[in-house]
């Protein structure tokens, strides 16, 4: 007979304040196998855990429930608790008395009563489980990185000086993401690409690190310490190894299309890095743009105009670096532990109709008029109204675009503006000290290590008007935009003849967030913004083992923020890479080999190929459990058709006992 | 039926999404009616139709599931099957003289505390309304 002891968390108040905790020790006492019931303070401190342990050996308690906190929360706490008690871990059951019931309930009665119930579905379930033992398994001492913003050269580079190969797969043609489009970092109006170029260069020239630009991830096997991930390269038509990046290529390319670097603000060719300070600093040829390539295309049916030829990049190459034979190729690499920082994308302001939505030049973002501040930009660092080319002399910036507006869906702060605005409003004034600029602000967020200092610099120095409201329109006569707004701290509207304005537009999910969420499996949220397993206790871990999250592609997130993530992710990521095995969880299904048929109903539903065959000693095949491939989702126990399968930690009898103690009383 | 008459909704969220959204309700405060008895299971896939009809069997005045919304199981695919099954469960309720309104199934992520606390509340509102199950 088993001897269950039941422990009861007063949680403080939090569970105590509602739950009438005395009646429901009381209650336990009389539940069928109960050998002791007692309440704690606080079961998950010191005090209440050494109180578990005494009780275990002075009651000879063979099998314990907690009613506590969420066993999301504490579960692996009091595993250890009991385990040091001598018990196996697996013979633990908790009840949650406080999000699922003193938290929603206010009512003592009812939340009591309910309580009760939650204590004798555990006793039931508890007497129902069984001691298990965890495996150890092999890992795959590499890491793979997703995303070469700074977050993930961060990431990177952390992992690779803890002696680990990284692999860093980037999407575009160069490293760098966002704040290589940027000019200055506020608030020490640091050179964004001198602070960043260095750690691009250290990336591609360290031993350990791997750099595989142009390429994305197409699938992804496997479970930690061992995934296996298809990672696409696409075919840049440019040989690597033969390329010096000597540029000849790109600057005689004949074709010209609106850079995406520079936000459609200048041109690049088909042949292209994005940037000067690109890493790799070597060209990829644009194939949908590439007028050889659209001639090879219409090649094939000879339909329409023929279209020019070309081929001027292969005259010019001195190393006969460029490769039409290329194709699109997908590697299969595998990996112990996986850090995403699939970044941020700002959001598209063309919804706002009374900005223009697209429509008039002279409105543009603020990361436009990073790129055009940038010595390294479209007009070589001096600010010009995209209309004209002249410097424009009265600037309005708008805050809060696809920010805390509900109207767009963005009900979330984007955190960086007001702080990346006061930097403009201070930087537009060093180009050109007759500029005046106007700022429609909501609220001032300058919560930082000497945020407020610079938010108010731009204020007090550089005579930046601060008007707080909405703008309500905007409209164009002439070469001049009026911005029609509200002034809602004198109460009346305002009108604004500007020659430049700048909307801060947010921060959202890069365009393929949630698709490389669902290829990983990890969550999102309705923005698309990855889900950390604890937003302030585990920020860069992920409910898939294995995979960790870093940077803003988990929310609004400034660059120091970014950078402390990624390294955060990569102590996660080294911490695991550092074991030599890894011990996986014994709660996966099993197979009754005297009852199983033979069917295979259950391998047909397995999401992860866990199922095997096996031929019995009498000669019968029958289904078998790869216990490191399964991860414990039960599809298989429901598919069997003579019940031969079970899933420990949550078998038919005891999802049954637990249905069973509250009907039919 | 419970003594006092109210009605027993037993629900079986996934681990992943919903018992998690459960908690996201309770850390938010988000109340609702204490009628629910939620039972853990690692997936919406584990949980068995023949389950279902057991808690009807023995006396439940409803029954929900949760899980993660399509697309989003933390096991790829595991509520497409329970999608399925439950379709099927639920076409099959008139026949054995079980009100279908008395059966649901909804996709709640863990973030989505809201949703969780709202389902329950209304759930709760439409079993009182509809009143308990006759016996027998």
């Amino acid at each position: 007979m088993s001897r269950i002891g039941v422990f009861i968390c007063h949680c403080g108040t939090n569970i105590g304040g509602v739950v009438n905790v005395p009646e429901v020790v009381e209650a336990a006492r009389h539940m069928p196998l109960v050998a002791f019931a007692d309440e704690n303070k606080y079961t998950c401190s010191e005090v209440g855990q050494s109180s578990i342990r005494n009780a275990i050996a002075e009651h000879k308690l063979d099998r314990v429930v907690i009613a506590s906190c969420s066993p999301r929360m504490h579960e692996n706490t009091f595993r250890r608790t009991v385990t040091a008690a001598g018990i196996n871990p697996y013979l633990l059951e908790m009840a949650n008395l406080r999000e699922h019931c003193s938290w929603v309930h206010s009512d003592a009665r009812d939340a009591t009563s309910k309580a009760i119930d939650l204590v004798r579905m555990a006793v039931s379930k508890v007497a129902r489980h069984e001691a298990l033992f965890p495996k150890q398994i092999g890992l795959t001492k590499r890491a793979l990185v997703i995303g070469g913003g700074v977050t993930g050269i961060q990431a990177a580079l952390d992992i690779a000086a803890s002696g680990h190969e990284v692999v860093l797969v980037e999407k575009e043609p160069s490293i760098g993401g966002r704040m290589a489009q940027l000019d200055k970092t506020f608030p020490t109006l640091d050179c964004s690409a001198c602070i960043l170029t260095p750690k691009m260069v250290d990336v591609a020239q360290h031993p350990k690190i791997t750099l595989l630009s142009y390429s994305e991830i197409v699938d992804v096997r496997g479970f930690v310490g061992n995934f296996e991930v298809d990672i696409l390269r696409k075919a840049k038509l440019v040989d690597y190894e033969k390329c010096t990046g000597c540029g000849l290529c790109w600057q005689a390319c004949p074709e010209k299309i609106p850079s995406e670097f520079n936000l459609g603000l200048g041109h690049r060719t088909a042949i292209y890095i994005p940037f000067a300070q690109a890493v790799p600093n070597k060209p990829v040829i644009d194939i949908a743009n590439c007028r050889y390539e659209n001639y090879r295309r219409w090649k094939e049916t000879e339909e329409g105009e023929e279209p020019p030829q070309c081929r001027i990049c292969e005259g010019v190459c001195p190393t006969e670096a460029i490769d039409r034979t290329q194709q699109d190729e997908i590697i299969t690499e595998k990996f112990g532990a996986i850090v995403v920082t699939t970044g941020f994308k700002t959001f598209d302001y063309s919804v706002y109709g009374e900005y223009g939505g697209g429509r008039y030049p002279n409105v543009i973002t603020s990361l436009q008029l990073e790129r055009l501040m940038s010595a390294a930009g479209p007009t070589e660092g001096e600010v010009l109204r995209p209309s004209d080319g002249t410097h424009p002399k009265s600037v309005v910036f708008i805050q809060c675009v696809g920010s805390r507006d509900d109207k767009v869906n963005r009900p979330y702060c984007s955190k960086v503006c007001c702080m990346y605005t006061a930097k403009h409003a201070i930087m537009l004034k060093e180009h050109d000290p007759e500029v005046q600029c106007y700022v429609f602000y909501i609220d001032i967020r300058a919560g930082g290590k000497d945020f407020e200092e610079f938010a108010r610099r731009a204020q007090d120095e550089t005579g930046a008007l601060y008007l707080r409201g909405r703008v309500s329109q905007i409209y164009q006569q002439g070469d001049k935009l009026m911005v029609l707004g509200e002034d809602s701290l004198m109460g009346r509207p305002v009108e604004i003849t500007a020659d430049l304005v700048v909307l801060a537009t947010g921060m959202e999910p890069s365009e393929n967030a949630a698709e490389i969420a669902q290829t990983l499996n990890i969550s999102y949220n309705t923005y698309n913004f990855l889900i950390e397993a604890h937003p302030k206790l585990r920020p860069v871990e992920t409910q898939t083992d294995g995979i960790f999250v870093a940077g803003a592609a988990v929310g609004p997130r400034d660059i120091p923020e970014c950078v402390a993530h990624g390294s955060a992710a990569a102590v996660k990521a080294v911490a695991l890479l550092s074991q030599d095995s890894l011990t996986t969880d014994p709660l996966i299904s099993v197979v009754d080999p005297m009852k199983c048929v033979g069917c295979f109903a259950c391998k047909e539903v397995c999401p992860f190929n866990a199922i095997e065959e096996q031929v019995t000693r009498d000669g019968r095949t029958i289904s078998s459990i790869n216990e490191s491939v399964c991860k414990g989702c039960g599809l298989c126990v429901v598919a069997c058709r003579p019940g031969a399968i079970n899933l420990r930690g949550f078998t038919n009898q005891q999802l049954l006992s637990e249905v069973l103690t509250l009907v039919g009383r | 039926m419970s003594a006092d008459n109210e009605p027993l909704i037993i629900g079986f969220l996934c681990n992943w999404c919903s018992y998690a959204g459960a908690d996201m309700a309770g850390t938010s405060r988000m109340a609702y009616p204490s009628n629910i008895r939620i039972i853990r299971v690692p997936c919406s896939g584990r949980v068995d139709p023949l389950l279902i009809v057991k808690c009807f069997q023995e006396g439940a005045d409803a029954v929900l599931v949760a899980g993660c919304h399509p697309g989003d199981c933390h096991y790829n695919e595991g509520n497409y099957y329970s999608r399925r099954r439950f379709a099927v469960l639920r076409a099959l309720l008139d026949f054995m003289g079980i009100d279908k309104e008395r059966f649901r199934v909804e996709w709640v992520s863990a973030s989505e505390g809201k949703r969780f606390s709202q389902i329950v509340s209304q759930f709760t509102e439409d079993m009182n309304r509809i009143g308990a199950r006759k016996a027998g």
